[in-house]
């Protein structure tokens, strides 16, 4: 399965790990980060999320994530998976796995491409409540 | 020639379509497009103008420097909250 996916359907964490950590037996430090979708957003209780995306342009972002993680960070793998359609509270929303030999690589790479992934991917947000639906336009 | 322009989350709504087929002087420049793109979508205007949103050509972004040529994909992106 390719390690740069955006999908409708949920995905295992534990099986999204042991994909990466297939790359090397040199792998000493897996750090993931987890998006999940949570129940309020700026005091408005959330009933469900949207997730819009660029077809094609998307996916070439999270290559793109993954291949300058790999170049300038001292880490021997990464995977990028980004959900979209409909996602209901608590599901999972995106994971990225950072694998380094040693934690600290791990640590940075995993930080900087959930930062970069949120400034550079054409992806959106639509959050519905109880009053009715709306884009959310900022990335904190 | 002619360009297609998407649209995409809010801006989709703004507009009420998801693209549309746009024709355009040759060798227009980034910035005359953007002001061919306030005058054709007038809903959108104040989003050129606040310069919230990107613009993507062929899928990636673009720039005053980005040269339109026919048939060109051109995507209005509004910020992204993905992640």
């Amino acid at each position: 399965m390719d390690l740069v996916r955006i999908q409708k359907q949920d995905f295992s964490v534990s099986e999204e790990i042991e994909l990466v950590k297939a790359a090397s037996k040199s792998i000493g430090g897996v750090v993931a980060f987890l998006g999940t979708a949570r129940d309020i957003s700026k005091g408005e209780e959330i009933v469900k999320l949207d997730f819009e995306h660029y077809p094609g342009m998307a996916e070439k972002k999270l290559k793109e994530i993954r291949d300058a993680a790999l170049k300038n960070f001292n880490i021997i793998e990464m995977g990028i998976v980004h959900r979209t359609g409909a996602i209901d509270i608590g599901e999972n929303i995106v994971l990225i796995i950072a694998a380094a030999q040693h934690r600290n690589d791990a640590f940075m790479a995993c930080e900087w491409a959930i930062t970069e992934l949120k400034r550079i991917t054409p992806i959106w947000k639509r959050e519905t409540t109880k009053k009715g639906d709306v884009w959310v336009e900022e990335h904190p | 020639m002619v360009i297609k322009v998407r649209f995409f989350a809010m801006l989709k709504t703004k507009v009420g379509k998801e693209e549309a087929n746009l024709t355009v002087p040759e060798n227009i420049s980034f910035d005359k497009l953007r002001d061919m793109l306030k005058k054709e979508f007038p809903a959108l205007a104040e989003f050129i103008d606040g310069k919230s949103i990107m613009i993507s050509v062929n899928q990636e972004f673009a720039d005053k420097n980005t040269i339109i040529k026919d048939g060109d994909e051109v995507a209005l992106l509004p910020p992204f909250s993905g992640g």
